[in-house]
């Protein structure tokens, strides 16, 4: 008991560990992915290439001077970036990082927890995680703050609709919902046994569910919420020192969380191509899968920012119309496709 | 029409494949990533320089004469010339005993120049009766307070040691003045 | 240790519950009954539902009270503008208040223990899937025809009478 609970421990302290330096560099990696895509370097003055830039950042963060604004409600002024950060950080425990190791003759999962519902996991946190925004952009007594937090509700509220409905079409393929067995249905790949990952089967829902991450993650063309150009900061416009930070901290460690369910959801995880072919031992094939499996989520963040510098954002009508308008009866249809299919193919 | 440039816009409908974003999203996104590794357009300025003219006006500096005594006179030419009005000046006689110091009787015991309103036209260069102040190529540098950017005399005179070339922008028209023969006090 | 944590969520659950009602601030109210829901989600988790317990928080906590609130929010209520509660109203809440408290008791008294079976957790989604699509298939369908009904009826009344005049 004991040993399994140090063990749990300890993997989720390794995981919110990286979790949070991956964030963190995120904010470097943003910079500087920003700068290359407009022909400039970035920030390269704190140590070679900038690589102390976070540092310098978070040290910023804290000592700037905190302002809590008179007129605010103080208590939920406090509790939004909580809340922003705790629903965050929380969603990485049902994601696969990685397949079983065996250390001394005992089978460690690299995996916090394997819920059998998995994905829906997945999705009650993050439909929490739009409090945060809420209650903080309510609490500041800000105009600005308050159309931001109305903003960014709407939009998650439409947008995790057409995710759950490209989601469902995933699990009408998979018939789990747990994240552990729908990577491991993806094992293989190329090579000996030729099973693809699952965007091979489901590319319109794989779209949607992209787009729907954007949008959930607020970030380009979907930021609206904190549209600087219409609502100053959005719900963060009152925030200052750490408590911003643990904002756009809080987005960042929702981008990497849906990177990574990208990735464990459609491309395979921690699987990677000809992995049972190389005539590898067990172990050596799952470190290399988590290897494998950061680089697919080291991709999908750099897409993230790809979009970001590219596409400008959308007026907020054409996002509602987007939403609703679009994707969900795009996914609707996905969904009778697929039950079309695959009642065809089981039959 | 008074140029050529102007374009009609077409409000036309867009046709499906317009309307379905996907393939302008596409377009763009391969803009975007063909400049990722383009060459970058930023020069690294404190260790990196950009070339500069020859002529380019950059920090002032108020001129010792060959002996080492200032050549200002505190006449508030340059003062009347500045369009921006950057610059202020009093002025103070000499002492018995300071003749190494200052060349005239007369000498600006503050003379302050507003580097921010300053915008380097170089009107106060010519308006100079005794070839005292003169821009160079070096570059103002940057300050944390505005008070950094007033200048006084501390930081526009030479030091006796260290002169400043400013040769470097000396042009033939500079030179042809300078042969002036009112101006033969001077030398 | 189950035992515990079921006094504990239930605890949560009713103090919650009693300050919805009893907080001055609209939206104190609906915070709380985020945490009521949670607290209930809890209790389906203790059931071996895990199934019921994301969906109720999806569902409810992620999306209805995210509704809720963001009516609340752009209402601003206070307490200036709180209408007027006539004393005939206060009365009519007293009556249908009580006529439900009667009736929960009622059918709660004649109701027998549920005995748990472990063998089989409809909580779970396979099991339930199955049960919803055999044993309760016509009521799970009527109840979708009720969504429908509601869909258009929003839509019906979101789309307004007097089209013609505004344009």
């Amino acid at each position: 008991m004991i040993a399994f609970v140090t063990y749990k421990m300890i993997l989720v302290l390794v995981i919110f560990t990286i979790t949070l330096a991956i964030a963190a560099y995120s904010t470097y990696a943003e910079r500087k992915v920003a700068a290359f895509l407009q022909d400039r370097v970035g920030p390269d003055r704190a140590g070679p290439f900038g690589i102390f830039q976070p540092l310098a950042d978070g040290l910023k963060f804290i000592y700037k001077e905190e302002i809590i604004p008179n007129v605010s409600n103080k208590l939920l002024f406090v509790f939004g970036p909580c809340i922003a950060m705790l629903t965050a950080l929380m969603a990485g425990v049902v994601v696969p990082w990685g397949d079983t190791v065996f250390i001394g003759g005992k089978e460690y999962s690299l995996q916090i927890t394997d819920l059998n519902i998995g994905i829906l996991y997945v999705f009650g946190v993050v439909s929490i995680g739009v409090y945060g925004i809420m209650i903080g952009g309510w609490s500041s007594n800000n105009k600005f703050s308050l159309l931001g937090a109305i903003r960014a509700s709407a939009q998650m509220i439409s947008y995790e609709i057409a995710m759950g409905l490209a989601i469902i079409a995933l699990v009408l393929m998979t018939g789990t919902l747990s994240l552990r067995e729908i990577t491991m249905q993806q094992a293989g790949g190329l090579g000996g046994d030729w099973n693809f990952w699952n965007v091979v089967y489901q590319p319109l829902g794989f779209l949607i569910f992209i787009v729907c991450a954007f949008a959930e993650c607020n970030r380009t063309p979907f930021d609206l919420p904190e549209c600087e150009t219409e609502l100053v900061g959005g719900y963060h416009t009152e925030y200052s020192s750490m408590k911003l930070g643990f904002y756009l901290f809080a987005e960042y460690i929702n981008m990497f969380i849906s990177s990574a369910v990208i990735s464990t959801l459609y491309f395979g995880g921690f699987n990677f191509p000809f992995m049972n072919n190389l005539g590898l031992d067990h172990n050596m094939i799952s470190i290399i899968g988590t290897i494998v499996l950061f680089a697919k989520i080291v991709f999908f963040i750099f897409f993230f920012m790809w979009i970001r510098w590219t596409i400008p954002r959308f007026r907020y009508d054409q996002l509602m119309n987007l939403g609703w308008k679009i994707m969900i009866p795009l996914a609707i249809f996905n969904i009778a496709l697929c039950a079309l299919i695959s009642l065809y193919i089981n039959r | 029409m008074l140029t050529n440039r102007s374009k009609v816009v077409v409000k036309k409908e867009m046709n499906f494949w317009e309307r379905m974003y996907l393939p302008a999203i596409l377009s763009g996104v391969v803009i975007t990533i063909k400049h990722l590794l383009r060459r970058k357009a930023t020069i690294k300025f404190p260790e990196q320089k950009r070339e500069i003219s020859k002529v380019w006006r950059g920090q002032h500096v108020l001129k010792r004469d060959e002996h080492g005594a200032e050549r200002c006179t505190a006449c508030g030419l340059c003062a009347v010339a500045c369009p921006a009005e950057a610059i202020t000046m009093t002025a103070a006689e000499r002492k018995k005993g300071d003749e190494g110091l200052f060349r005239e009787e007369k000498y600006a015991s503050v003379y302050e120049i507003n580097m921010l309103r300053c915008i380097f036209c170089g009107l106060c260069e010519e308006a100079c009766p005794k070839e005292a102040i003169f821009l160079t190529d070096r570059i103002v540098s940057t300050d944390y307070e505005r008070h950094g950017f007033i200048y006084g005399k501390d930081k526009l005179v030479e030091a006796v040691d260290k002169r400043i070339d400013v040769t470097v922008r000396q042009t033939p028209e500079v030179l042809e003045f300078k042969k002036h023969k009112l101006l033969s006090h001077n030398r | 240790m189950t035992l515990y944590l079921f006094y504990f969520l239930s605890f949560v659950a009713i103090f919650s519950a009693l300050l919805v009602v009893f907080s001055k601030n609209p939206v104190y109210s609906v915070l709380y009954l985020i945490i009521t829901f949670f607290a209930i989600a809890g209790h389906y988790v203790l059931l071996n539902a895990q199934f019921l317990a994301a969906v109720h928080v999806i569902v409810y906590a992620g999306a209805i009270m995210v509704l809720f609130l963001y009516v609340i929010m752009l209402l601003n209520l206070n307490q200036e503008s709180e209408p007027h509660k006539s004393n005939l109203i206060k009365i009519a809440a007293v009556v249908c208040g009580g006529l439900l408290m009667t009736v929960l008791i009622g059918t709660l008294r004649g109701a027998s223990q549920v005995v748990h079976q472990p063998g089989k957790d409809i909580g779970l989604v396979k099991n339930l899937g199955k049960i919803l699509f055999t044993e309760f298939l016509f009521p799970f369908e009527v109840s979708s025809i009720l969504l429908l009904a509601a869909m258009v009826g929003v839509v019906m009344i979101g789309k307004g009478e007097d089209n013609s005049v505004n344009r």
